[in-house]
């Protein structure tokens, strides 16, 4: 049997039995290596290596606010589920002013090549030398893509359904490149830079994703009515790659008009690629459109490594330690980590036990307008997930 | 005898009005001295003059006591190279410092900057006022909207300065001085304490942006020191975003720098239901102010008596506010509101089919009916 009669066995095997757990393991038998080549396609082709007897190590940062106890709640889920995943544990503290901590945490992630993360929060009457930390993380490590799906699921209540947009957002330049300065007292002057290559990977990025998803079209977010050597380099960029992408439909729309759009008929875009600060708007919308904070998970890609955290972002300090936080996003975004480890099996058994708990009304946190605690929910879960079969340990 | 009529002459310093004084004050104590004002229109391009018709229609139905300069601006050269706008315009302008505008045509390689950024500049439109309210009988998914955004319109992300630092890096500047935040701060408090709102929040991307969002956040903080009525609170750009579309209500006052106000603005706009339906007023130094609709100049619809006029209409009604006018402000307001949600005569983007004559009238029936 030739490698290639391997792959498209376990692909008949995956269609006919859709993810059990017997088909990870056949195909792990089968060889990793051979299937490597069918997935050169991904951009993230090379998984990270296995060590110590098949289990993975992730970095995992705890943050600050809700991160913590949603930390917790995602080491419980995996120890329940016999993932085979253990986590590196680095901590970085917020109200420090050295950069020691974070660097650690940087280290430990070029040790492990992935990491999942809570948000750290940023002391914004700070002088400007304390730089954000989160920022840090994703330029020193070069994750130049942030990927957020924003799906309407079943269950929530939203004012919008059938939502369905691939939000992808360069993350490494644009406005976020912290370059201020204050030539005149009273006159502060902060560069916004965008960068050909940049600008180009981003967009290859976009419709290589798409392609691989089998999305039809790709929106170019800007503003080069006002800002034409900018954003007009941003979508000239976007115009250049489209081209070689024919199945693919392109177009561009300003920001303004697509909030506008975004809040009054969003079921019209598909993927939309953007620069940085426009991507956080537009991702903010869409996660409120889908239903709130809670529920959407956030991806950060580079070259050699992944970053998984929730999808807006938000510290939660206010519900911190509250036993009220929503774990969904997290736990998701654990599953998108599984997902990036080719642990697949597990990453699917755990993703339709968290929106089958999500449809439940009952269950809901107070963010969906509900009474339920975070850990009812992760119970709930583990309940589901335990009711499908597979060998967990004890609840 | 002399003393005593020299005396009964003398005018109270008080009465002269001055920059720091809220215009509709000092323009209602002008209304003593001089009931017909004048305001200078500005139709504009496509369907400007259709809809700039219907609007003074609707004014002379209410018997508003204002009295219309038509002007038109095309951009011209000056002396020196430099564009501008006809003079007799700006004359007008600065005469009754009042102006109605319709939509402009931006033009695409006509060598000179868009007309909207001219009238900026030349009369100092610092500030961008946006009520949006929701609409009773124009359905969106969004109920009780009742926010204003105000946007500092000068400065910040839209300054314009580009360099190629070297061929594929391209760096675009974007500037914070401490006297236009102060201004806009300023204005957005004072706009808040004028129309009885309890609460300014300025909205920031500071964590990211140190220096510049801090600068702008230090003078909001300062300015509101001096307005201890009303509710001062800070709130990141993307907070705001995600907040917005799931519980618009929580939101009152907004001021922020030019590219979150342009974003934020038009994402509000959307909530109530799009450009059409949207008033927006723009604020200048020297007492200026011009209304303004927002919307495009819909040239393929332009002269076939299909617009809608109720965001130019709703702009004047907002111009009939700032001028202390109040009475017939809410006069014509109530009669649109109230044709929008009897849903009889509906011009086409409402969803309805009556021509824009018909919904004109149908408004100036309502207003002569509530005299």
């Amino acid at each position: 049997m030739t490698a290639r009669s391997i792959c498209s066995l376990s692909r008949a095997l995956k269609a006919v039995w859709s993810d059990r757990l017997a088909l990870s393991a056949a195909a792990r038998v089968h060889g990793a290596a051979s299937c490597n080549q069918r997935h050169k396609s991904t951009y993230t082709s090379i998984p990270p290596p296995a060590r110590y007897g098949g289990r993975h190590t992730v970095t995992l940062i705890p943050g600050d606010g809700i991160g913590p106890e949603l930390a917790n709640h995602v080491r419980e889920l995996f120890r329940f589920c016999c993932v085979p995943v253990d986590f590196e544990v680095a901590n970085v503290d917020s109200s420090l002013a050295s950069e020691d901590d974070i660097n650690n945490a940087i280290m430990a992630i070029r040790r492990n090549g992935v990491a999942l993360k809570g948000n750290i929060e940023t002391n914004h009457n700070l002088p400007p030398s304390y730089k954000s930390r989160n920022n840090l993380l994703r330029t020193t490590l070069d994750l130049y893509a942030n990927v957020m799906h924003c799906q309407s699921l079943p269950g929530v209540r939203t004012r919008h359904k059938n939502i369905d947009i691939l939000i992808i957002r360069e993350n490494t330049e644009g406005e976020y490149s912290s370059l201020e300065h204050e030539n005149v007292p009273g006159v502060v002057e902060c560069l916004k830079i965008i960068t050909r290559p940049k600008s180009l990977r981003i967009a290859d990025y976009a419709f290589r994703t798409a392609r691989e998803r089998g999305r039809r079209r790709v929106t170019a977010v800007h503003k080069a009515n006002i800002m034409k050597l900018a954003d007009g380099l941003f979508l000239e960029c976007c115009k250049e790659v489209a081209s070689g992408y024919p199945e693919i439909a392109f177009d561009s729309m300003i920001v303004d008009n697509t909030t506008m759009q975004l809040v009054s008929r969003p079921q019209q875009f598909d993927v939309m690629v953007m620069p940085n600060l426009y991507g956080n708007v537009v991702s903010n919308v869409c996660a409120g459109l889908v239903g709130g904070p809670g529920l959407v998970p956030g991806a950060n890609y580079g070259e050699d490594y992944a970053l998984f955290e929730t999808g807006t972002r938000n510290t939660g300090k206010s519900i911190a330690n509250r036993n009220i936080a929503n774990p969904t996003a997290m736990l998701l975004a654990s599953c998108l980590l599984l997902d990036h480890l080719k642990l697949h099996a597990y990453a699917s058994m755990i993703r339709r036990a968290i929106i089958s708990t999500v449809t439940e009304a009952r269950l809901h946190t107070a963010d969906l307008g509900g009474q339920g605690s975070t850990s009812e929910v992760v119970q709930s879960i583990m309940k589901a997930i335990q009711s499908t079969g597979p060998m967990t340990l004890s609840i | 005898m002399e003393v005593l009529s020299f005396l009964a002459l003398y005018v109270p310093v008080g009465f002269r009005p001055t920059v720091t004084t809220t215009l509709h004050a000092s323009v209602s104590k002008l209304k003593l001295y001089s009931p017909l004002q004048t305001v200078t229109l500005i139709p504009g391009d496509g369907i400007g003059p259709e809809i700039s018709s219907a609007v003074m229609k609707i004014f002379e139905a209410a018997k508003a006591p204002i009295q219309w300069e038509e002007r038109n601006v095309t951009a011209i050269k000056g002396p020196g190279g430099r564009w501008m706008i006809p003079p007799d315009a700006k004359e007008s302008m600065d005469k009754s410092k009042i102006g109605l505008k319709g939509p402009l045509k931006t033009p695409i390689a006509a060598g000179h900057p868009s007309m909207n950024l001219l009238l900026r500049k030349t009369f100092d439109l610092y500030a961008n006022v946006r009520p949006c309210v929701s609409i009773e009988g124009y359905k969106t998914p969004y109920t009780d909207v009742n926010l204003v955004t105000i946007r500092e319109n000068t400065e910040g992300e839209y300054s314009g300065i580009e360099h190629v630092i070297v061929d594929g890096v391209v760096q675009s500047i974007k500037l914070i001085t401490e006297n236009a935040s102060r201004r806009i701060a300023e204005y957005a408090f004072e706009y808040a304490r004028n129309n009885q709102r309890a609460s300014v929040t300025a909205v920031h991307k500071a964590n990211i942006m140190r220096m510049s969002d801090g600068l702008f956040l230090r003078k909001c903080r300062e300015v509101a020191e001096n307005f201890k009525d009303i509710k001062f609170t800070e709130m990141y750009l993307d907070t705001v975003c995600l907040n917005m579309v799931q519980d618009p209500t929580q939101f009152d006052v907004l001021v922020m720098p030019n590219l979150y106000g342009d974003i934020l603005s038009d994402l509000c706009a959307g909530l109530i239901g799009g450009l059409g339906v949207t008033p927006s007023g723009n604020i200048g130094a020297n007492g200026v102010a011009i209304f303004e609709s927002v919307h495009g100049t819909a040239p393929d619809i332009a002269g076939l008596d299909l617009a809608n006029p109720t965001a130019l209409l709703l702009s004047a009604v907002m111009m009939l506010r700032h001028m202390g006018l109040h009475g017939y402000g809410k006069k014509i307001e109530t009669a649109c509101f109230d044709t929008i949600r009897d849903k009889k005569v509906l011009t086409k983007d409402l969803g309805g089919n009556s021509k824009c004559s018909e919904f004109t009238a149908e408004i100036c029936r309502r207003v002569q009916d509530l005299d």
